[in-house]
């Protein structure tokens, strides 16, 4: 029996691959000072785990701890308290040449691109080799190639000064794959572009993320880019992740306010101003009720609102609506507002229940 | 005097000062940019953290700076001859500019050095460089016009400078102007002395501007 119990403990585990690249096990920062008066808790009781070869998002505010928690993961920052454990090396453990070798395997983008402005292109995706100790001839067989899966092979001989923002990015993952990393981490990536060069950015990591299977971690304060292509999603608030899981799930079903208001803008499910303001939390005689819908998985897909409004047999006003797709999934919301009559409305219940629609009541108007 | 005089006196002063220009400020820069560059980098929380060793450098150099330049050359007489063996003429005058512009180098390296956008000595963390990596592929390569503008900035000084060490017996076109032009009253060799001084210096400049512009790659026209 001891001989196997110590069979299994050295056999590499089957359930590896199904260890997280990162997890944070009860992390806490702060900076500042000994006292308490000059401390500032950036991070406070963090438990996270990114899943491997997955694209997960960290969204927060500014302010939130998002940069710090990122920074945690390849020894930037060192945590005050607690564990981060990237393919299962704990960081803070780790000595100076130890931080190096992991560095290495782990490639960071960041929002101003941090792109040298000595070096052109090539030199720059070149320079995590050279710091890495590989040969002139080495680099140039790995930097080519990056250079072209980034779509800039025309671009090798141009300084940063002479590339657009969305081409400096482009460059900049580039040098991020260069050392073959196994985690990417992205701080803000696309926060100082435009939207259309934004898509284009995050097409480029999926790619990426597909294609070489590299996991990648991202922080954002962009509801748009966690949900065009993040699969797993952490909101930290103050220092707190408050909500996490999968995107889909966390966008559907958001139950804290950061999360909510975080996603109000870019799911379009901010009422008109004349409507909010308008709005009752009670009904009087002849008000109309106001109702979100929302449609997702196999409710997406059916004529829901027509059958509504033959159900109700009243009329029905459509105030505001978008159809998004999240993670990959398609996902509607829809505002209504009917007459609050009893009658109607128990109508609209039963319809609810028996089509697995889901509601909110917003409130009333006149 | 005959212009065949004056064409003479004229070279051999400029040679002593592109000397003592020369030797001081290339022995200068060989020691003053690395002083510069800890001052950049041994702050608190830097790449090589030493903040107190950081205070007494940078206070050494403050009063260095602060001493008048004639007042630093007759001060470190002894140090002079123990170096140079003499403390008179072109080869001892080589030492107090030298000693003046060691701190002179190291102010204008760390502030060159400290000009360099603290995201890339980040990103080169993240790359898993060492700190003296990120001193030669990062920081001196991002620095490199503005180090240059400044090593322009230390010749020109330099150039002002070596007018002074007359006084222990240096030579140089200083030298001269003040004892042929003032001392015997003769301003065609004082006008002649500003006159190479003019074009020197303005050529030290130009050539200085012109590798700081090849060297900065920052606002090429996309």
């Amino acid at each position: 029996m001891t001989f196997l119990h110590t069979a299994v403990e050295t056999a590499p585990s089957p359930l590896a691959a199904e260890t997280p690249m990162v997890a944070f096990e009860a992390v806490t920062k702060r900076f500042g000072g000994a006292d308490d008066k000059s401390q500032f808790t950036a991070l406070d009781g963090i438990d996270l785990s990114v899943a491997r070869g997955a694209i997960t998002g960290i969204i927060g505010r500014s302010g939130a701890g998002k940069s710090t928690l990122i920074r945690l993961v390849n020894g930037l920052e060192k945590a005050t308290s607690g564990r981060v454990v990237v393919d299962g090396v704990e960081v803070g453990a780790l000595s100076e040449t130890g931080l190096r070798d992991l560095r290495r395997q782990v490639g960071m983008i960041f929002q101003h691109f941090n792109l040298l402005s000595s070096r052109t292109a090539f030199e720059n995706v070149a320079l995590p080799l050279e710091i890495a100790g590989l040969s002139a001839k080495e680099i140039r067989d790995k930097v080519a190639p990056l250079i072209d899966l980034v779509g800039l092979g025309d671009k090798s001989d141009r300084y940063p000064a002479e590339l657009s923002g969305g081409q400096k990015q482009r460059i900049g993952i580039a040098r991020a794959l260069a050392t073959s990393p196994k985690l990417l981490l992205s701080d803000e990536a696309t926060s100082a572009l435009d939207p259309e060069t934004t898509q284009s950015i995050l097409a480029l990591l999926k790619r990426i993320n597909a294609e070489l299977g590299l996991t990648v971690l991202l922080i954002t304060h962009e509801m748009e880019v966690v949900k065009t292509i993040a699969s797993d999603v952490a909101v930290i608030d103050r220092g707190k992740i408050v909500e996490a899981g999968r995107t889909f799930d966390v966008f559907t079903g958001a139950k804290h306010e950061t999360t909510r208001s975080l996603l109000s803008a870019a799911l379009g499910t901010n009422l008109p101003e004349w409507i909010r303001s308008n709005l009752k939390p009670q009904p009087s005689a002849g008000d109309r009720v106001l109702v979100r819908l929302i449609f997702f998985g196999s409710t997406a897909f059916q004529p829901l609102t027509a059958r509504l409004v033959t159900e109700l047999g009243a009329d029905i006003n459509i105030l505001a609506g978008t159809i998004e797709e999240i993670a990959g999934e398609p996902y509607g919301s829809l505002v209504v507002a009917y007459p609050a009559d009893p009658a109607v409305t128990e109508r609209a219940e039963r319809f609810y229940a028996a089509t697995g629609l889901s509601t909110e009541v917003l409130g009333y108007v006149a | 005097m005959s212009p065949d005089m004056l064409f003479n006196l004229l070279l051999k002063a400029l040679g002593q000062t592109l000397q003592m220009v020369a030797v001081a400020g290339l022995i200068g820069a060989l020691i003053g940019l690395p002083i510069g560059v800890f001052l950049a980098t041994s702050g608190k929380g830097e790449l090589f953290p030493a903040p107190v060793t950081n205070r007494i450098i940078g206070a050494v150099v403050n009063a260095a700076r602060s001493t008048p330049f004639i007042i630093l050359v007759v001060a470190i007489i002894p140090f002079t001859r123990f170096i140079a063996g003499t403390s008179i003429g072109t080869y001892a005058a080589i030492v107090p500019l030298t000693v003046a512009t060691i701190p002179f180098v190291a102010r204008l390296t760390e502030a060159a050095i400290r000009e360099v956008d603290k995201g890339l000595i980040e990103a080169a963390r993240a790359m898993g460089a060492t700190p003296l990596q990120i001193v030669f592929k990062v920081l001196l390569a991002e620095a490199r016009p503005g180090l240059t503008l400044a090593l322009t900035l230390t010749l020109v000084s330099l150039v002002g400078y070596s007018a002074m060490v007359g006084a222990v017996g240096g030579g140089g076109l200083g030298d001269l102007g003040i004892r042929y032009g003032y001392q015997r009253f003769m301003p065609d060799v004082m006008l002649a002395v500003v006159v190479v001084l003019i074009v020197l210096v303005q050529a030290i400049q130009s050539l200085g501007d012109a590798l700081a512009r090849r060297f900065d790659k920052r606002n090429r026209k996309t």
